[in-house]
């Protein structure tokens, strides 16, 4: 089956500084994958620049196609139609994507004209059947209220509403519940994936919560410093996780039960992207570090069906494992 | 038992909203009816929604703000009125940290400057004595004194963090108000920060409230947590048996929908309605509208917050005793 989306060899600089060094991503029709890493790893920047959302001065280069067509650097008035039609995306800070002057019922309708066709009474309807959807009570009144009169977790929703009014196949939601609690975060997260299955979308969840993409996703890509340094099933991800990043990162969580440990930290902090290290990027802080991380950037290899990673020492012990011969 | 070091009795504390712009003034009732006890070298955890009233205990704990009622006590005595030579010397020895470090820090200052600065203002030790205490609690901290050197914009978010920690510890503190230390941190980073507060607090015997809504990280250096909702206390006991076996429905709620890797969401508990308004708060047990247990008792009489084995503390009709946790 041919995929929804296809990245290949994407890579972002802003001013000359490389934040992303080449991002390889596929993604299956109706799947949910998730994006997880380190603050400023690319992970943002990687979807914005998917969907020509960058500003002028990024330099962006590879491929993305959208079953099959090219639509990085395609014309604006095909990209106008991709966006928020075919892929939606609920941005990292909801609070500024809705209009603080205009009536819930006007955005709502704005979107539904540019990308539904629909026209009078059926667009109506239509407004209050997504309102409906996401759960807030008394839809057909709170139409005419204005984004402040909701509740934090409620913009959320109507965030989530106007991002199905172009019944999208692909729901990219950037960080859509941390501003919530997690009693709140929970209901909005059980939404996404009603929804999803109901409509059959595609969906990439970026957060930097491994539990939130743990529950919520089929598989997740793990980024590091502007490129993904490992990609599995989440189930396998978080059960053997394979680059030492990954295992960092799922060591560094305090457990909620049993006994209390000293959290295994990583060291150090993340390379600034103006002064990468060549070779690995996570090198300096990896324990498992030898001589030759140091001298090419590892390429992502697989290591299983449906399991890669971007690190040499994992790669090599893995295929070890398996009795795959080094070649 | 020793006593305690801080006392927290009843205190209320309500703000004035308007609502729209020509809408009446309401009264939000931020924190109603808490007691808190924090023995020495311990550490209270607090947890609960955004908006539950968790801050604003803090801030009236530390003396920043005065309650409307209730009373705060610190090493037995009551906390001295604002701007006093007595109440002076009580804030020396408290402390607090943010969660936003940068937002802490003057961008325009080195930040070793920024560590003395507490040492200049209260007036502790020679020049040479500040010199050397900062170097001290730059190592502390596993920062070095070419960290200290630097403006707090050439520093990681971690780095930053526990150039703030080293400053609340100048003064040698006996009490840290910590609210959401770690929340703007990277999950690698935040490690880091949680282990150094574990080994300073065991070095310095210290005494903390710690302020979070997460709840793995509230547990690992908690001795005894409480939970808030909308302004009360609803369930307080120590920390490994309330998250193992929380008792009240909210509780419950909130343990069940902190994810987890390596679990599914199957058996989790989702609520439903609306998130809590502190303007509009509901009649008898706050939790009612959203609570899967509610009986039509909830709805008009407020639970106590009462004793239900142990040192377990629960507000809610339907716990009460032995029989529910011999049930559960
Ligand atoms: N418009 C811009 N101009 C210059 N640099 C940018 C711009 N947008 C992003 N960056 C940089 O690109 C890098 C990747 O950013 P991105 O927003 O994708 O990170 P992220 O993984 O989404 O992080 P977070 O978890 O903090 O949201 C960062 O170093 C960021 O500072
Ligand atoms: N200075 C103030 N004026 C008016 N209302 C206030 C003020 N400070 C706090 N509040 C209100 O009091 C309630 C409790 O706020 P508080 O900041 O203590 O909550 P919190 O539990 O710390 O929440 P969060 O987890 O979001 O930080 C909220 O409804 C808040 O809007
Ligand atoms: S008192 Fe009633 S509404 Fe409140 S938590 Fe208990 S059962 Fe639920
Ligand atoms: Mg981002
Ligand atoms: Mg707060």
């Amino acid at each position: 089956m041919a995929p929804l989306v296809n990245i290949a060899g994407l890579s972002v600089a802003f001013s000359g500084v490389p934040v992303l060094r080449g991002v390889d991503l596929t993604l299956h029709k109706g799947e949910a994958l998730g994006l997880v890493g380190e603050s400023g790893s690319g992970k943002s920047v990687t979807w914005l620049a998917a969907l020509g959302l960058l500003p002028r001065h990024a330099q962006v280069s590879g491929k993305v196609t959208l079953e099959g067509r090219e639509i990085l650097g395609a014309p604006a008035t095909e990209l106008d139609r991709v966006r928020g039609g075919r892929i939606a995306m609920i941005f990292q800070d909801p609070a500024s994507s809705l209009n603080p002057v205009l009536t819930i019922r006007r955005q709502l309708c704005e979107a539904l004209a540019l990308h539904r066709n629909l026209q009078g009474i059926a667009l109506k309807a239509e407004a209050r059947r997504l309102l409906d959807l996401v759960g807030i009570p008394d839809a057909g009144r709170r139409l005419d209220a204005y984004p402040h009169e909701f509740s934090g977790g409620q913009v959320q929703r109507i965030m989530i509403a106007m991002a199905l009014a172009g019944n999208p196949d692909l729901l990219i939601a950037d960080e859509p519940t941390t501003a919530l609690d997690a009693t709140i975060q929970a209901q909005i997260l059980e939404l996404l994936s009603t929804v999803r299955r109901e409509l059959g979308m595609a969906l990439v969840l970026i957060s930097h919560d491994l539990g939130v993409v743990a529950e919520n996703c089929d598989r997740v890509a793990v980024m590091y410093a502007g490129r993904i340094v490992e990609e599995a099933p989440s189930n396998q991800l978080f059960a053997d996780p394979a680059h030492p990043y990954a295992q960092g990162l799922i060591g560094a969580l305090p457990p909620l039960d049993g006994p209390r440990r000293r959290l295994t930290a990583i060291p150090g902090t993340v390379p600034d992207p103006a002064k990468m290290p060549g070779g690995c990027a996570f090198a300096p802080r990896c324990a498992l570090a030898s001589e030759s991380c140091g001298l090419a950037a590892p390429s992502l290899a697989p290591i299983a069906d449906d399991r890669r990673v971007a690190c040499i020492r994992a790669e090599a012990s893995r295929r070890a494992l398996l009795g795959i011969a080094a070649e | 038992m020793s006593p305690p070091l801080v006392e927290v009795s009843a205190i209320s504390r309500s703000y004035a909203m308007r609502s729209g712009m020509f809408g009446r003034a309401t009264a939000v009732h931020a924190v109603d009816g808490v007691s808190l006890a924090i023995a020495k070298g311990q550490t209270l955890g607090l947890v609960g929604e955004s908006g539950s009233g968790k801050s604003t205990t803090g801030r009236i704990v530390l003396g920043l703000e005065p309650p409307d009622r209730g009373e705060v006590r610190f090493d037995g005595k009551p906390m001295a009125m604002p701007a006093t030579a007595a109440w002076r010397a009580q804030r020396a020895r408290m402390q607090m940290i943010f969660q936003d470090p940068l937002g802490a820090l003057d961008r325009r200052l080195p930040v070793a400057t920024q560590i003395r600065e507490p040492l200049d203002i209260h007036g502790i030790g020679t020049p040479a004595d500040r010199e050397e205490r900062v170097r001290e609690l730059l190592r502390a901290v596993e920062l070095t004194p070419a960290h200290g050197a630097r403006y707090p914009g050439a520093l990681s978010g971690g780095q930053r963090q526990r150039i703030v920690l080293a400053r609340a510890l100048a003064t040698k503190p006996d009490f840290l108000v910590c609210d959401e230390p770690v929340s703007a941190l990277d999950v690698s980073i935040q490690s880091q920060v949680v282990n150094l507060l574990c080994d300073l607090q065991a070095e310095l015997s210290l005494t903390l409230l710690f302020i979070s809504h997460d709840l793995r990280v509230v547990r690992q250096i908690s001795n005894v947590v409480a939970v808030m909702y909308l302004g009360r206390i609803v369930e307080i006991g120590s920390a490994d048996d309330l998250f193992a076996r929380p008792e009240h429905p909210y509780t419950q709620a909130l343990v069940s929908a902190s994810p987890a890797p390596g679990r599914r969401s199957a058996g989790r508990i989702v609520l439903a309605g609306d998130p809590p308004n502190p303007a509009a708060r509901p009649q008898g047990c706050a939790f009612h509208p959203r609570c899967p247990r509610a009986i039509a008792r909830c709805a008009s009489e407020v639970p106590a917050l009462s004793v239900v084995g142990g040192d377990r503390q629960v507000a809610c009709h339907l716990v009460t005793g032995a029989q529910t946790r011999d049930a559960a």
